[in-house]
């Protein structure tokens, strides 16, 4: 379980979120709407651990979050991935796509396995870096990369927003796949309804609206 | 490749070659004094002309260029390594340890450099090692704040929580994904700090607690050929000029190149 309770964040005067409450659980879609503006994001990367939220708690499989991005264990932070909604701001520009996703194997030192056919990225897309290539075959990469160490909750936020709906259809497609072969958590963040009802109706999740 | 940039790293091999291969042929009596060819035009026995005390110009700005680009090189290296590494402690680390070092960046740049640099100097006797000291203490505060906002912007981005996300340690964010961006960034600064090294360099030498003056420097045979400039010998001080701004020059558009290379997305655009 995936559990944030009362997290309250503000950038400056500017408060964020305020005692936002949420759970993901394994095994099932969550959805989360809500308009542009309210604070999805924001609580995305608390999540993930990469934000430390000004007040509140975040458990992961009951153990509390008490340290955050570097400082958060290694086991803890890679067990919450997160895909962003623009790839081209979550890929290093140096990299290849293969080096992108396969960047989590060389940080934790595992064996390299090769996740890059199951998104549907090709031999020679690999050898590309993110401006030869277009955004979907960008986040492709970005979905095995996040897919990479096998993390027990996965946070999708506004993941398909940029893209066309075939690669939206493929890369849904994959994390359902990887959801109902490792009973993976997904917390799904959109605004576009059709698809959250689509995603988490299957499975049964729930669906928070915030805002 | 462009024209511009064969030019410059001709220019760049043919100093090294000079510098390198032409004190092991031709030597310099560095103390040598030949009154009766003093203040020669340039000719062809002396294509720099000679100097006030009759040496020949072209043969010191060779022995001074030595010198001097190995100075400016140390010197560079000296400040931004020690700026690299503040600014990217203070950048990485972030609370308390970046106030505390951006204070102490703070506390050198309220003191005029000349002077802190006159400061440390005085502390050796006159030498090279005083003079690269004095300029790389003093002056690595500027790579130091380029690299702590460049450290911050950087952080901020995306793709370095993907690769925290990612299992990513601090030393490998930093080794993989900081120290790249900001290598253009640090080469840059340190192009820059080579002719300010020399500058400091001749500011010393004219104070008397740079290297000693009968030594060939380009600082050294600068304030020396000044001093007859107003009698009409432009050659003394020229060329030793010219060679500072010539390695100067054909750095800065290698770097620049670098630059455009070390960008994918802008050396796709610049191929359009």
């Amino acid at each position: 379980m995936l559990r944030a309770d009362g997290i309250t964040v503000s950038y400056g005067r500017q408060r964020v979120l305020r005692g936002a409450d949420l759970t993901v659980a394994p095994g099932v879609v969550t959805g989360l709407a809500g308009p542009s503006g309210c604070g999805k994001s924001t609580l995305a990367r608390v999540l993930a651990l990469m934000l430390r939220p000004d007040a509140g708690r975040l458990t992961v499989d009951g153990t509390e979050v008490r340290r955050w991005r570097q400082r958060a264990a290694r086991d803890l932070r890679t067990r919450v991935a997160l895909i962003f909604q623009q790839p081209r701001l979550a890929v290093d520009p140096r990299l290849t796509l293969r080096e992108i996703a396969e960047e989590p194997f060389h940080a934790t030192g595992r064996p390299v396995e090769d996740l890059t056919d199951d998104v549907g990225l090709t031999p020679e897309l690999l050898v590309r870096r993110p401006h030869e290539v277009s955004d979907g075959q960008l986040q492709r990469a970005c979905v095995a990369r996040a897919l990479a160490l096998r993390p027990r909750y996965v946070i999708c936020d506004e993941m398909t927003t940029m893209l066309d709906a075939s690669t939206q259809a493929h890369l849904v497609a994959r994390l359902e796949a990887y959801r109902t072969e490792t009973g993976a958590g997904i917390l799904a963040i959109t605004h576009d309804d059709e698809l959250l009802t689509r995603w988490t109706g299957p499975s049964g999740g729930p669906t928070v609206r915030m805002g | 490749m462009r024209t511009s940039v064969r030019i410059a790293a001709g220019v760049l091999v043919a100093l090294a070659l000079a510098v390198l291969l032409v004190p092991a042929i031709v030597q310099l009596d560095q103390q040598l004094v030949d009154l009766r060819s003093a203040n020669q035009a340039p000719s062809f026995a002396h294509p720099f002309g000679t100097d006030e005390v009759g040496r020949d110009v072209l043969l010191r700005v060779v022995y001074g260029l030595r010198v001097s680009l190995l100075i400016g090189l140390v010197a560079a290296l000296v400040s931004v390594t020690v700026g690299t590494v503040a600014g990217l402690t203070a950048g990485a680390l972030g609370g308390a340890a970046d106030r505390v070092i951006m204070r102490v960046v703070d506390g050198f740049n309220s003191v005029p450099h000349l002077l802190f640099g006159i400061f440390i100097v005085a502390l050796f006797s006159p030498s090279a090692t005083a003079v690269v000291a004095s300029v790389g203490l003093t002056h690595w505060t500027t790579a130091a704040r380029i690299v702590r906002s460049e450290v911050l912007t950087l952080r901020a981005r995306p793709f370095v929580d993907a690769a925290i996300s990612g299992g990513s340690g601090r030393l490998r964010v930093v080794r993989r994904h900081l120290l790249p961006h900001l290598l253009p960034h640090i080469a840059l600064a340190s192009v820059l700090m080579v002719p300010h090294a020399i500058w400091h360099e001749t500011a010393l030498s004219f104070l008397g607690l740079g290297l000693p003056p009968h030594l060939a420097s380009l600082g050294n045979m600068i304030n020396d050929g000044a001093r007859s400039l107003l009698a009409g010998n432009w050659w003394a001080s020229l060329f030793p000029g010219l060679f500072i701004l010539l390695p100067t020059l054909a750095v800065s558009v290698l770097v620049q190149h670098w630059r455009d290379r070390a960008n994918p997305r802008r050396r796709s655009e610049l191929q359009l």
